[in-house]
């Protein structure tokens, strides 16, 4: 009896939203899932969907997929943003806006969230993924099944945190949900659980992925690619994926000791019981630090290799370039306290994590110079690529010379939790991660897709994304230093400040303007593909391995294993005239595709939901099935096939075809 | 005819061996560097033990709870354990079936008791009303030796399906490889709890 009525856990028909603007969303939402689903059908694309796609386990279509994911995230992420700046310019005074507080709280908890987890670390793992392996001359990753569950445990997360929209609320304690607020006494509900559970599952996904990187760039390069030969971007993953390794695992430990918190009744970093709230806010930063340089260490790879390229020069200062990535990896771990200065450890204390937060300038001062060197006396093709590199070093410098005057202890002081310290952050984030993923894209996308982007929309999207940038965010700098707290959903109208948050309303509108031109430049461009094609395979001129082989890339990559001999290895080779392509082919190893990845993902999901609602039953029968996925996965023989040489011999002999006729 | 024939065979055969010494590098590369993300997060466990040890909120404290020779037994029996783990590989790699399965065996076996003495522990505790619930110092506690208990229930599941697959198969190259990651797994385990041993219970034991 007691067992049927906890049947559901804590679910049950309360659990759905009667928000007029929710229900509207999720019907919307509903009603996109069924007509997608509708079109396949009517097309007859679900066996080619499954077979291409959602089975798959090369690199490339894995890539493609993580960047689907995350410009959706990215969509969700921008809405929430500018619900945020509605609200922000219209609630003052009298008006209290167009929402309530808790679900303001929900939204920017949500913004932050899903930005940094789902937008960020997901178009990270896409440039990753798709060029990666051809920087580097490899025919895949090192582990390309526990790549596949690498994706879908993302995508997971990302099912689980907008499930939230319709099946309960989400959490409204901030991103990163500091106890004791976050805690069962203060947060009953699921919102945190949804949190909790959505980034576990994405973030274990990700410590995968770190451990799969790192093994194949330290195990899988090309003969002669020794360390100081390879791409500025491999550098720069490898930096990154190091970072991953060290710091993932604290971030599973942190949630796990939360989880443990809100289930179990434990006393981690309650308030009460021997909690202890500053070690959670300790933990969390000692990995979300070193998460900003995760997202930003491979965004600096793709600016290394865009101003090389349309410089048409080598990258200037390669060994400083090395030592700089060294240096951020390691003092990114060194830095995680001047996120709480005003915890009180003391003046020692601040002082020590202060003088180490400037030091980080350093080795970031030495990247911005090098790329403005490597720009001198180059010859500049300014196209869209450069545009969002410009935007990028004038943005970003300005975001950290912010940075710097904030890891003064007692300027902190002043301007801990303002508007000034947002306005930091996401200076070094859009204008550092988010211009770079777009340049890497804008850069690599004929190499992924076969055919280049709209260049004169990019134009116009990138001028727009600056403005836009501009208007929004530096009023939050003055609006700092006027007082105003993050996280406000109010104010007084005799604080004056209601002009600036409607100049930042117009910013995210002209920003707005510009995500809207990104979408049209991708429309357009797929319209007029076959004016836009990359028949040569090296569009712009390229200098390292992956300009070497066609566009798109044939499922193995490279039909003959190339071999490097000097830095900026393509270039070598086509100033010297030598010809990549021999005829000596041999058969090559892939792994099949599986089911398996996807179903590991999909009992996680459920094990997620289960632990939010506490659904004991599905919990226990998700795990297990898990786990025995698992085991007759690894234990199954015939997970590989061999590619003949008949069949790439014929692949590659339509591939020159294909060239001649261009 | 046949020459040719036979030395492309031969080619092929050595392109098939550096075929697989390079994946087997690959895949203890990526193993030890997963034993390293773990490390990473026992010493997530370890710091928070660090700081919440004496938070015991009026209840037990360590040196009231733990009983040294109890935790003695145990480290000298997964010591023990890894000892006969090591014996099996070294058959494993000699190809000796019948003694791989009798380590194994007797590893599984020592496991098994281990975990069995570890969660008396823990069921003794909390007869005694000493929960996780408890204390900070007592959630800390659990978490800590639970997740390293939970760490050898994966590797007795991981040995029983192993030795399953000895039983089927017999000592393919493939398997003797993923026997060598489960015995890495396994002393890693072991210093995981030698630290836990020396940290929570020699510390706690003589601390008052």
């Amino acid at each position: 009896m007691n067992l049927f009525a906890n049947f559901l856990g804590r679910l049950s028909w309360s659990a759905f939203p009667t928000s007029p603007i929710t229900v509207a969303a999720i019907i919307g939402t509903g009603l996109a899932i069924v007509a997608l689903f509708i079109l396949i059908t009517y097309l007859k694309r679900w066996r080619w969907l499954w077979r291409e796609w959602l089975s798959t386990t090369n690199h490339k279509k894995i890539g493609v997929m993580y960047l689907m994911v995350a410009l959706l995230m990215l969509l969700r992420g921008g809405a929430d943003a500018a619900m945020l700046r509605v609200q922000q310019a219209t609630s003052v005074g009298a008006s209290h806006g167009v929402m309530s507080s808790n679900m303001f709280q929900q939204v920017f908890s949500a913004h932050g969230t899903i930005m940094i987890f789902f937008a960020g670390m997901g178009l990270m793992f896409a440039i990753i993924n798709l060029i990666l392996p051809l920087q580097i001359g490899a025919r895949d990753v090192a582990f390309p099944f526990m790549n596949a569950t690498s994706f879908w445990l993302f995508a997971a997360g990302a099912i689980l945190i907008n499930l939230s929209l319709a099946v309960g609320s989400f959490s409204t304690a901030g991103w990163l949900s500091y106890p004791p607020l976050s805690e069962l006494r203060y947060s009953p509900g699921v919102g945190v659980d949804y949190w909790i559970w959505s980034l576990q599952i994405a973030g274990i996904g990700s410590l995968l992925s770190g451990i799969n990187f790192l093994v194949t760039i330290l195990k899988l390069r090309a003969t002669g690619m020794t360390l100081m030969k390879m791409p500025m971007f491999v550098w720069s993953v490898l930096g990154t994926m190091v970072l991953v390794a060290f710091a993932f695992p604290i971030l599973t430990a942190t949630l796990t000791l939360l989880a443990l918190d809100r289930t179990l009744g434990m006393h981690f970093f309650s308030a009460g019981g021997g909690g202890n709230a500053m070690m959670y806010v300790n933990l969390i930063w000692a990995w979300g630090h070193p998460e900003v340089y995760i997202l930003v260490l491979p965004a600096f790879g793709i600016f290394s290799e865009v101003v090389a390229t349309f410089s048409r020069k080598r990258l200037f200062g390669y060994a400083s370039m090395v030592g700089a990535i060294w240096a951020i990896v390691i003092l990114s771990f060194g830095v995680w306290l001047h996120h709480f200065f005003t915890m009180g450890a003391g003046a020692n204390v601040n002082s020590v994590f202060g003088i180490a937060t400037m030091l980080i300038a350093i080795p970031t001062g030495v990247k911005i110079f090098n790329w403005l060197f490597t720009m001198y006396h180059g010859r500049i093709h300014f196209g869209s690529h450069m545009i969002w590199f410009m935007g990028f070093v004038f943005l970003f410098t300005i975001g950290g010379v912010a940075g710097v005057l904030m890891a003064v202890p007692p300027i902190d002081f002043q301007v801990h939790n303002s508007l000034f310290l947002v306005a930091h952050f996401h200076t070094m984030i859009v204008s550092g991660v988010l211009f770079g993923y777009f340049a890497g894209i804008t850069y690599w996308f004929p190499k992924i897709f076969g055919f280049k982007l709209n260049e004169r929309l990019g134009r116009y999207a990138a001028y727009c994304w600056i403005t836009g940038f501009i208007l929004a965010f530096f009023p939050l700098y003055i609006l700092g230093l006027m007082g105003a707290t993050r996280r406000l959903d109010h104010y007084s109208a005799a604080l004056g400040w209601q002009p600036l948050f409607i100049v930042a309303g117009i910013g995210v509108a002209v920003i707005g303007l510009a995500i809207g031109l990104q979408i049209l430049q991708v429309i357009v461009s797929i319209f007029t593909r076959n004016w836009n094609r990359d028949l040569s395979g090296d569009p712009w001129n390229g200098r390292t391995l992956e300009w070497s082989i066609p566009s798109p890339a044939p499922f193995y990559n490279f039909a003959v294993e190339p071999v490097v001999h000097e830095r900026d290895a393509f270039w070598g080779m086509k100033q010297r005239g030598e010809k990549l392509q021999s005829v000596e082919y041999k058969p090559i190893h892939v792994v099949r595709n599986t089911s398996a990845a996807m179903i590991i993902a999909a009992f996680a999901l459920s094990f997620g939901f289960a632990m939010i609602w506490h659904i004991w039953w599905l919990a226990a029968i998700s795990i297990l099935s898990l786990i025995t996925t698992i085991i007759v996965r690894t234990t199954s023989p015939n997970n590989e096939r061999i590619v003949s040489v008949a069949e790439i011999e014929k692949i590659e002999a339509d591939l020159a075809a294909r060239r001649q006729y261009a | 005819m046949s020459e040719p024939t036979s030395e492309m065979q031969a080619m092929e055969h050595i392109g098939r061996v550096a075929d697989r010494q390079e994946s087997d590098s690959k895949v203890m590369f990526g193993f030890w560097v997963y034993l390293m993300t773990d490390c990473v997060l026992f010493a997530s466990l370890f710091a928070a033990y660090a700081v919440l040890h004496n938070n015991t909120f009026g209840g037990p404290s360590a040196h009231q709870l733990f009983s040294l020779p109890y935790a003695l037994t145990e480290t000298l029996i997964l010591l023990t354990s890894s000892f006969t783990c090591g014996l099996g590989i070294l058959a494993a790699h000699r190809r000796i079936k019948q003694q791989v399965y009798t380590w194994l065996g007797v590893t599984f076996v020592l496991g098994a008791t281990f975990l069995t003495l570890e969660l008396t522990e823990f069921s003794r505790f909390i007869h005694n009303g000493n929960t996780w619930q408890r204390s900070g110092f007592l959630s800390s506690f659990f978490t800590l030796v639970g997740t390293h208990g939970l760490h050898i229930t994966i590797g007795l599941l991981w040995l029983f399906v192993m030795l399953i697959r000895i039983k089927q198969g017999g000592l393919g190259r493939d398997t003797v490889r993923k026997l060598t990651l489960l015995s890495l797994f396994w002393h890693f385990l072991d210093v995981v709890w030698i630290f836990i041993f020396t940290i929570v219970y020699l510390l706690g034991g003589i601390s008052v």
